[in-house]
């Protein structure tokens, strides 16, 4: 990995046409400015990553398709139970 | 052609079906080609986005908007132009289930829908910017608290 000191109002370049600057820096919080071309997407990574993981954990389907054709929903309300 | 799934055995799924994934879903990059299941039954609002590339990988999902009725998706036109959505009303919108052990903890990702552009049957897991529907919001209690 690359690892670059850059000062408030410092910024570094990715590519020609990737920016990325330090606007602020306050204790342990930095403001980054970022502008890139509108088809590159940018994510705070922990957005990404909360994404993957659920992805990955309902991709785990550990009950029946008929299991999960039965769960019925009653909207706003708590699921049918048998014992009601 | 026939796909051997783990949920659904040996089924016929007919080419024309195929959904395009071109960045396949986060999580599974790799994972282009799925296909819907089970959506044509009425009696239940889950389906399968079952994945053609790797049978053993499915989603279950569901209508996002009969889960929240005033739900609305909210991205960039150019995270969508991958897919060349350019009217709305071709859009299939899907949210992906997790089905814990426990399925009274069952939660859909409102966040990050399942887009379909039905003129071209290509797709997209796009993730939106704001923070007013959760990554996970349980469906039985309707927020993002757990059922007790």
């Amino acid at each position: 990995m690359l690892v670059l000191s850059r000062k408030r109002g410092q910024s570094i370049m990715i590519g020609n046409d990737i920016e990325i600057s330090v606007i602020d820096i306050q204790g342990e919080q930095i403001r980054l400015g970022i502008s890139a071309p509108k088809n590159v997407k940018v994510y705070r990574k922990e957005v990404y990553e909360e994404i993957i993981k659920e992805n990955r954990e309902a991709a785990i389907i550990s009950v029946s398709p008929e299991q999960i054709k039965g769960i019925k929903i009653t909207k706003n309300e708590q699921m049918d139970d048998e014992n009601n | 052609m026939q796909l051997n799934t783990k949920h659904f055995g040996i089924i016929e799924v007919d080419e024309k079906e195929t959904l395009y994934f071109p960045s396949g879903i986060p999580g599974f990059e790799d994972v282009k080609k799925f296909v819907l299941l089970g959506r044509q039954e009425v009696e239940s609002p889950f389906f399968w986005l079952q994945s053609i590339d790797k049978p053993d990988l499915a989603f279950v999902v569901t209508d996002p908007f009969y889960i929240r009725e005033d739900y609305y998706v909210d991205v960039d036109d150019e995270e969508v132009e991958e897919i060349e959505i350019k009217d709305p009303e071709n859009v299939l919108t899907l949210a992906i289930v997790t089905i814990p052990e426990n399925i009274r903890q069952m939660t859909v990702n409102l966040k990050a829908p399942v887009l379909i552009n039905m003129k071209n049957n290509m797709g997209k897991q796009v993730i939106m910017k704001d923070d007013t529907f959760p990554v996970k919001y349980y469906i039985m209690t309707g927020g993002s608290e757990p059922p007790r």
